[in-house]
């Protein structure tokens, strides 16, 4: 049976990573699916007085305290319009705490390999939402924005 | 005999004696003829002696045996208690604590002798009765040296220990009739050998150019892969003889040593036939080593120890964290147990009963279940807790070392030992008390000669009170030394560029002191000319605020000071008042809570733009938590305020708010490192129906 995994995983890596793919505005973004723990429907978000504006407030995932970050307000688009559509992606990174994403709408989850990422152009790390990019994702006729999914929620300069 | 599963039960107990001991030599100090001390000081050092020496930890065993020694000496009348006795008995005390800490961490003594120790408890006995002093250690040190040496070789030569299968057993065979020598090698590499694997490979490969390798410990993966300490052992066939091979090893840089002698596969052979078996030059080789080996043997030694303390460092410690329960604690948490499950089987009971009795019934069980839970919830806290007096008790000690090291004369005087708080707080509280003590004694307290000179007793007092206040523990670390200056503390902070001097003008005392908090402030010599505070103590802040305590100080020149930490008792579950603000809902601590007061708006007065409330002649300080906490409210302003008093130490504030809910029992949860709100918010918590609501930090506020 050993022997059997251990193709099985060789050929997950052979195949590149695998992105959930989520709607936020009109752009299509990528969140590598190791870090993603849950995904839930939008639900009652406690606001947290005098937080980071780009902290919507807290919600209760099964008696865990898990705060919420929208990541319009953090790339600096409109407010979030919560619809039907609308998830909370629960993003677990190694030795943190867990922290929320709202996304307008999750797509699908796609595989990349190394092939079809363009890393990003060095001339925009100045730019603002650069830092928060890993890559550009092929896939298909569309174009995936892959984000640096520790950077987004560690952001030292904004806290 | 396996002893490991006792550890736990040693090191807990062993605590108790050498706390027992510390305590004792102190009263023995002041008392030196008290028998009942002498005695118990002879009591807790025998039980120490057999409790060590059951577990096999043989130099702590010497050390109470020789302390015990001189006990039987003063119990039995033959010596007198002098200073210069309690001196070394407090030092053996210390060397006993490192042993305990030693086994607390790699489960075994370490290999500390404290042979000067013995040797003036020994000299002290052996003097006070006259007789002839035992043998001194030093002299049997050479011996002991010596035959250490002898029987060091063959644990150096670890290739001796290969187990060998079956397998390769054949090969033997097959060795051994073609006349080949069979050698079990040691390589022992340099401890700076960064690249173990890479000499070890060069190892290997200079033997296979003689002979071949049949088996190595560990084994050639984990020699590959760095698994190893120091040196692996290996056994091998070859033609030649002992002698090149051990050239060949040692040809490869960095390797220090290599021990070649014959192998014998029969482990159960003794080492005297295997003596006789081994070729006359290998037998001459391993002498040579063993000869010029004597000489280093000792520096060697000494090597090993810290190679192995290392590799031990590096482990985990092997005892877990423990609180000893008093069997009466628990019988009350198992009767609540028993208690709950009746509570659930009336609740099962009730759900099959007619509807009728349904309603008043599930009313019934749900309070009884309501009172069972709280009392659960209390006894589990009371497990948790441990009195105070388990970090205070070393103090006493601490404070008569500081005595003679600074050559002050002071007291301390400790009240409110029983106090609990628990055990995660008492394991974290240490330090900063020390520090506040040591800063006290160091900094707080004049010489004595000043102290004489502005007319107060010569002694240095130091106070340290620890006593319960609602749902708060403070503990006041107190001094009757110089106090602090504020003066010069502005001074300092304006040379430092803290604060401008137009800053300084406005500031209050209080302000001024709280710059002592800051980490900036703590630069260690300079702020001891200032003010004689200041070393570290923004650590001793930080880590009481992680605490989730405060700290603030009170000093009066010329009369001393005081430094008052508030802890809070419990850290998970606590009462508190639910408050709504806007639509949102808010858990204020009821700890912190004095009254609850409505207040008519026209009796809300402005001082100084501030809006404050004079309820029954204080002037207590409006708080408009709206405002603060940037909740939409109702334009329009009632008739009357709802204003909750609250109170840090003895500054008291009104927290104004919309709508009371009520009291509840809440489970304080973390919002998580991420969201930054200046400390407004001191945790959350979820309420029955899934809702969150925001605990407020009271002392933020204030």
């Amino acid at each position: 049976m050993e022997d059997v995994n251990e193709v099985q995983n060789v050929e997950v890596v052979d195949e590149g990573i695998q992105y959930i793919v989520v709607r936020i505005g009109s752009e299509q973004y990528g969140i590598d699916i190791r870090y993603v723990d849950n995904i839930v429907r939008n639900q009652r978000i406690t606001r947290v007085p005098k937080a980071q504006p780009y902290f919507k407030g807290v919600i209760n995932l099964r008696g865990e305290i898990i705060p919420v970050m929208s990541l319009r307000l953090k790339f600096g688009l409109e407010p979030d319009e919560f619809t039907n559509a609308t998830r909370i992606i629960i993003i677990k990174p190694e030795s943190q705490s867990a922290i929320g994403i709202i996304v307008d709408e999750v797509k699908e989850v796609v595989t990349l390999d190394s092939a079809s990422i363009e890393k990003p152009n060095s001339a925009d790390a100045n730019d603002v939402q650069a830092k928060y990019l890993s890559g550009i994702g092929k896939y298909e006729d569309s174009l995936i924005t892959l984000l640096n999914i520790t950077s987004v929620i560690i952001d030292k300069e904004n806290v | 005999m396996d002893v490991s599963q006792y550890l736990e039960i040693f090191i807990d107990e062993t605590k108790e004696h050498l706390q027992t001991l510390s305590d004792q030599l102190m009263i023995l100090e002041q008392e030196p003829e008290n028998m009942d001390t002498i005695n118990e000081i002879f009591r807790a050092a025998h039980s120490l002696k057999g409790m060590a020496g059951t577990m096999g930890y043989k130099r702590m065993q010497r050390l109470t045996h020789d302390m015990e020694n001189v006990f039987q000496e003063i119990r039995s009348g033959n010596m007198k208690v002098q200073p210069e006795l309690i001196d070394v008995l407090f030092r053996g005390l210390d060397a006993l604590e490192a042993y305990l800490a030693e086994i607390l961490e790699s489960g075994n003594e370490g290999t500390e002798e404290n042979e000067e120790i013995i040797n003036t408890l020994n000299s002290i006995a052996a003097k006070a009765t006259g007789k002839e002093p035992p043998e001194p250690m030093k002299t049997a040190q050479p011996q002991e040296t010596a035959s250490a040496s002898t029987e060091e070789a063959p644990a150096e030569a670890k290739y001796t220990s290969i187990q060998i299968n079956d397998y390769e057993k054949n090969t033997f065979d097959k060795a051994v009739q073609q006349k080949e020598n069979i050698f079990g090698i040691t390589v022992y590499l340099q401890e700076t050998c960064i690249l173990k694997a890479a000499r070890a490979f060069l190892v290997f490969k200079a033997l296979e150019e003689h002979g071949e390798v049949i088996k190595a410990v560990p084994n050639v993966q984990d020699i590959e892969d760095e698994k190893f300490d120091f040196d692996f052992s290996l056994v091998y066939f070859t033609k030649d003889s002992a002698e090149t091979i051990k050239k060949a090893i040692e040809n490869v840089s960095e390797v220090k040593k290599a021990i070649v002698g014959a192998f014998m596969p029969e482990m159960e052979k003794s080492e005297e036939s295997e003596k006789h078996d081994t070729p006359k030059e290998v037998k001459k080789d391993e002498k040579a080593v063993n000869n010029a080996g004597a000489a280093q043997q000792t520096v060697k030694k000494a090597e090993n120890k810290k190679a192995a303390k290392k590799n031990t460092k590096t482990t985990k410690p092997t005892v877990g964290r423990t609180v000893r329960v008093d069997i009466e604690k628990l019988d009350v948490l198992m009767n609540l147990v028993s208690e709950l499950i009746i509570a659930k089987n009336g609740l099962v009971s009730m759900s099959s009963s007619d509807d009728s009795k349904k309603d008043s019934g599930f009313n019934e069980q749900i309070e009884y279940l309501e009172s069972v839970t709280t009392n659960l919830h209390e006894s589990v806290m009371k497990v948790r807790m441990v009195p105070i007096e388990s970090v205070v008790s070393r103090f006493p000690r601490m404070i008569r070392d500081l005595n003679k090291k600074l050559n002050k004369k002071m007291e301390l005087h400790m009240t409110g030992e029983e106090t609990e708080l628990d055990r995660t707080v008492i394991d974290e509280i240490g330090d900063p008390l020390q520090h506040l003590l040591r800063n006290a004694a160091d900094h707080g307290l004049e010489s004595n000669e000043e102290r004489l000179a502005l007319g107060k007793e010569e002694v240095g007092q130091i106070y340290l009170d620890a006593y319960q206040d609602g749902n708060n523990v403070n503990i006041v670390v107190r001094d009757d030394g110089a106090g602090i200056d504020v003066e010069k503390v502005k001074q300092k902070a304006i040379e430092k560029g803290n604060i401008t001097p137009e800053q300084a003008e406005i500031m209050t005392d209080k302000d001024v002191i709280d710059l002592l908090f800051k980490p900036s402030f703590s630069t260690a010599e300079k702020i001891t000319d200032v003010s004689g505070r200041g070393v570290g103590l923004d650590v001793v802040k930080t880590k009481i605020e992680g605490l989730g305590g405060n700290i603030e100080c009170k000093t009066v020149l010329g009369e001393g000071s005081s430094f008052i930490i508030r802890l809070p008792l419990t850290l998970a579950i606590i009462q508190a008042l639910m408050v709504e603000l806007g639509k949102e809902k808010y858990a204020i601590p009821l700890g912190s809570i004095q009254t609850i007061e409505d207040i008519p708006v026209s009796d809300v007065k402005h001082v100084q733009t501030k809006e404050v409330i004079n309820l029954r002649g204080t002037v207590i300080p409006l708080i408009r938590l709206d405002q603060i906490l940037d909740v939409e409210t109702n334009e329009e302003e009632p008739e009357s305020l709802t204003v909750v008093i609250v109170k840090k130490g003895d500054k008291q504030a009104g927290l104004v708010v919309d709508n009371l809910i009520g009291q509840q029992e809440i489970v304080i949860k973390s919002i998580g490192d991420y969201i930054n709100c200046s400390k407004l918010i001191g945790g959350a918590t979820i309420l029955g129906d899934g809702e969150i609501a925001l605990i407020l930090e009271v002392n933020t506020l204030v």
